[in-house]
């Protein structure tokens, strides 16, 4: 009896030992997740952050009928025609008489973003009164500026390997000075288009190709996912061989990979079909058929759980099957399908594979307006964003990101929402 | 008219047709006209109506936008001056893109060649009359339809068995959506893939050890030969998927039962939303972290460490993979765990052993298969991955199996072949298609297999 004893004792501080090692090792591994999440959030924050934020340029311009080409009576014509590129760079050069020689003189130019010339015109064209006076306008910064601004350029560096050369980090160091440099909220990233210039592209355009996209997904996507989900769960013969199949189906396409899909649409839509390339319509089909297994999985657990005898009592006061359906099943099931949907919709938002095979990658900088304009989607643009070349898109591409985890997390949220309030229990 | 306009009248046409149904069957009882007594709610006979009005129109407008266009494609070719018509079947469609892209651009007056422009005007005059036509078609199609369907509106007709009967068939056809969505992606990567083989042999395909999808433009061109063997990206696709299954695999399965076994409620409920925020994020956020931090940071150590790491390492993508995967693993391995019985954890327990030796040696066996099951969904999920390894992975197609070199994958190369502008019957182009194939048919069996796997298990304890 003892000698059992002594030899289970003499084994088990080693298995104590090992249990806590196990547990230790569970501890790790959720630690690692929890530890990467954080560093990912940190470093998308912490790049992102400064995007929102924006560098604009006092200038003060001397509107010179001369230098325009047109006098306060133009027609608006004749004012949208003038020369107001000249007019900012003679300015530019009142303020810096030193920028001489070309290299000079054209880095001057890289101070301002190539958009104010159009500022000024819009300016101009609404009080054609300002001709002839000089007058201080706020300009968006050239990119490069604005970066500098955000301290993302370490002045120490050697000349060749900035952007900013020695000359520019002096002028801008007088435009500081005299109170000609000014951060301000960035209303731009929000009600711009796509610019190759960074500092005037925006999301606009992106978002609402989102809307429209999710707007053609949800409207098909849902009313044939419950139908769906209502046939196998209500309607389907038992142990058809079809019925089988189209079940084997659907569980198969919930696990095939995103990009597949993408080449059907590319395959049938586009180039059988005659669906215009790049459009909201042709994404959001494809989207559809991607989130048609998630929204079919959930509303088929949806209606399961109402339980029978609800079914039974509308049948047996002379209910038909599907007005049985209709009238009672489908409404008590509706939150978990809806909490299915929404989550099938919130994987369509942060979808891009499939996207970038029918054309959504195209350059677009028109804000679409319909469902056959051609469109770009939020993540289709932090993919685009973040193979530019320009330090600058680097933090737009994670202000991006924010700005669409913005939009995850509402979803994912009200999701949760539906399912605390109405789930029942039966 | 435009498809809107169409539609919209069709639309009105339909609550028009419910309308008159509604009204008649409410008449019909008052005359008396086979019946006195209704046999369904007016309501059905308003539906009744409005199927009747909209299912040939339905069919019409189908039946249009499937042929439209190689109709009237086919009739302007027929249109062209012979020499031309020679031309265009030899010329792989060219006149007629050329055609329908001068149509397209709006300015058929300013071209010069004369011929080209006669087609274009001939094209758009075509199109307009398909238009017209199909308008007047789909219109005649409803209000036939709706005057057939409003002669059936008699008490004795048995209009609501009528609509549910369209009702439970609709449903079948959305159940059916994804038998066509299957056929679909089947028929269509097959017939490309098959255009693909007649150009390029699919032994070279599939054992060639060199992949570059160049094709020249002149014959004397260098590098003219476009190689197309797909060995190097199925090697880089394995070995990237390699490594997430690495991670996720032993981080995944813990996660699970620490979860499960150990963590305290308030410790689950704080960690199991922080894993569904990690399942819930983009892949391109992941692949954009990869490239713009993971990617740095392992050159740097590797640097440091005195190794020479690619910029683009399949290290980088396959660790961000991992944790993407992370999640997807925990959950399907606790679904497996949780399926063994209780009288098993609480018989090991009972006999002295601990909770670890109680995991390890009852648990983990018997949910084996669906773990395993999960573990082959999530390497089906890694190799069909795509946005990571096209942000972070590289181009290049190296065959390797050191992690630290760049290598690509197949999802990579599709995108790539796809993504630019190019004509769409060149084998590079079709050559995504192959691979697009290849990629499915292996994810396909994958999840065959891993579907059995897990329902063959899940039967066992039931």
């Amino acid at each position: 009896m003892t000698a059992t004893r002594d030899r289970i004792e003499a084994t088990l501080r080693k298995r104590y030992r090992r249990e806590r090692l196990f547990r230790f090792f569970g501890l790790v591994s959720l630690g690692i997740s929890f530890l990467f999440l954080l560093i990912l959030l940190f470093t998308i924050f912490r790049t992102g952050l400064p995007a929102f934020q924006q560098t604009w340029i006092k200038i003060d311009v001397d509107l010179d009928p001369a230098v325009l080409g047109v006098d306060r009576h133009a027609s608006q014509d004749e004012l949208f025609g003038a020369n107001y590129a000249k007019a900012i760079k003679v300015s530019l050069r009142k303020i810096f008489p030193d920028a001489k020689g070309r290299k000079k003189k054209r880095g001057l130019k890289n101070l301002v973003s190539n958009s104010a010339p159009w500022q000024l015109r819009d300016a101009v064209m609404k009080h054609p009164d300002l001709i002839g006076t000089t007058h201080a306008f706020w300009f968006l910064a050239k990119d490069d500026v604005d970066v500098f601004m955000k301290g993302q350029i370490d002045r120490n560096l050697p000349e060749s390997d900035r952007r900013l050369k020695d000359f520019q980090l002096a002028w801008i160091d007088k435009l500081l000075a005299e109170g000609r440099l000014e951060k301000r909220f960035n209303t731009t990233l929000f009600t711009a288009g796509d610019s190759r210039e960074p500092e005037q592209a925006g999301v606009a355009g992106a978002i609402m190709g989102s809307f429209f996209t999710m707007l053609v997904t949800l409207l098909l996507s849902f009313p044939i996912g419950v139908a769906a989900a209502a046939y196998l769960e209500e309607f389907a013969p038992q142990n058809n061989r079809w019925v089988d199949f189209i079940e084997v189906n659907i569980n198969n396409l919930a696990a095939v990979p995103s990009i597949i899909f993408g080449l059907l649409g590319l395959a049938v839509f586009i180039n059988f079909f005659g669906v215009p390339r790049s459009t909201p319509l042709v994404g959001g089909l494809v989207l559809t058929l991607m989130t048609l297994p998630t929204i079919i999985i959930a509303s088929r657990a949806a209606i399961k759980s109402v339980p029978p005898s609800i079914k039974q009592a509308a049948i047996g006061l002379g209910a038909s099957p599907v007005q049985t359906l209709f009238h009672h099943t489908l409404p008590l099931a509706m939150p978990g399908i809806l909490t299915g949907t929404i989550i099938g919709m919130a994987q369509a938002l942060g979808e891009t594979a499939p996207l970038l095979m029918i054309g959504m990658v195209a350059f677009v900088v028109d804000i679409p307006h319909g469902i056959l304009d051609p469109a770009t989607v939020m993540p289709v643009q932090v993919y685009l964003w973040s193979d530019s070349p320009e330090r600058a898109f680097v933090e737009r591409t994670s202000a991006a990101i924010i700005i669409l985890l913005g939009f995850l997390v509402v979803m994912n949220s009200a999701a949760i929402l539906l399912r605390r309030r109405f789930e029942r229990k039966w | 008219m435009s498809i809107q306009t169409i539609l919209l009248t069709l639309v009105a046409l339909l609550l028009f047709s419910y309308f008159l149904g509604h009204k008649r069957s409410l008449r019909s009882v008052k005359k008396g006209r086979g019946g006195d007594k209704l046999h369904s709610r007016p309501a059905y006979y308003g539906y009744m109506v409005a199927l009747w009005a909209g299912i040939p129109a339905v069919i019409v407008l189908l039946l249009w936008t499937m042929f439209q266009s190689q109709i009237v494609t086919s009739l302007t070719v027929a249109g062209l001056p012979e020499t031309m018509q020679a031309e265009s079947q030899g010329g792989h469609g060219l006149v007629i893109n050329e055609i329908m892209n001068l149509a397209d651009s709006g300015m058929v007056a300013e071209k010069s060649d004369p011929t080209l422009k006669a087609a274009a005007e001939h094209y758009l005059r075509l199109r307009g009359i398909s238009h017209q036509a199909i308008a007047v078609l789909a219109l005649v199609a409803a209000v036939i339809g709706m005057l057939l369907g409003l002669r059936m509106v008699r008490p004795d007709t048995r209009a609501r068995n009528v609509v549910e009967r369209a009702i439970v068939w609709t449903m079948l056809g959305c159940a059916a959506i994804a038998i066509l969505t299957t056929v679909g992606i089947v028929l269509s990567v097959l017939f490309e893939s098959l255009r693909f083989f007649h150009a390029v042999p699919i032994t070279d395909f599939l054992f060639g050890l060199t992949w570059s999808p160049q094709t020249a433009l002149r014959a004397d061109q260098v590098g003219s030969s476009g190689a197309f063997g797909a060995v190097p990206l199925f090697a880089g696709t394995i070995l990237i998927s390699a490594i997430a299954l690495a991670v996720a695999v032993p981080l995944g399965l813990m996660s699970a039962i620490y979860l499960s076994d150990y963590a305290s409620p308030m410790m689950r409920a704080i960690t199991k939303p922080v894993l569904e925020v990690l399942a819930g994020i983009p892949t391109v956020v992941y692949g954009f972290f990869a490239a713009l931090t993971v990617a740095p940071f392992i050159r740097q150590a590797g640097e440091a460490l005195g190794l020479d790491v690619a910029s683009e390492s399949a290290l980088a993508a396959g660790l961000v993979m991992g944790i993407m995967l992370i999640p997807f693993i925990s959950s399907l391995s606790d679904d497996a765990l949780s399926a063994v019985p209780r009288a098993m954890r609480d018989g090991s327990l009972g006999l002295g052993a601990t909770r670890s030796e109680t995991i390890r040696k009852v648990l983990i066996p018997a949910a084996l298969p669906g773990i395993v099951g999960g573990i082959l969904l999530a390497a089906s999920r890694a190799i069909g991955e795509t946005m990571i390894v096209v942000m972070a992975a590289g181009l290049s197609a190296n065959l390797t199996i050191n992690p630290l070199e760049a290598v690509t994958t197949v999802t990579v190369q599709i995108v790539t072949l796809l993504t630019g502008d190019q004509e769409f019957d060149s084998p590079k182009t079709l050559a995504a298609f192959a691979l697009g194939l290849g990629l499915f048919v292996i994810t396909l069996l994958l999840n065959i297999v891993a579907l059995k796997v897990i329902r063959r298990y899940r039967e066992q304890y039931e």
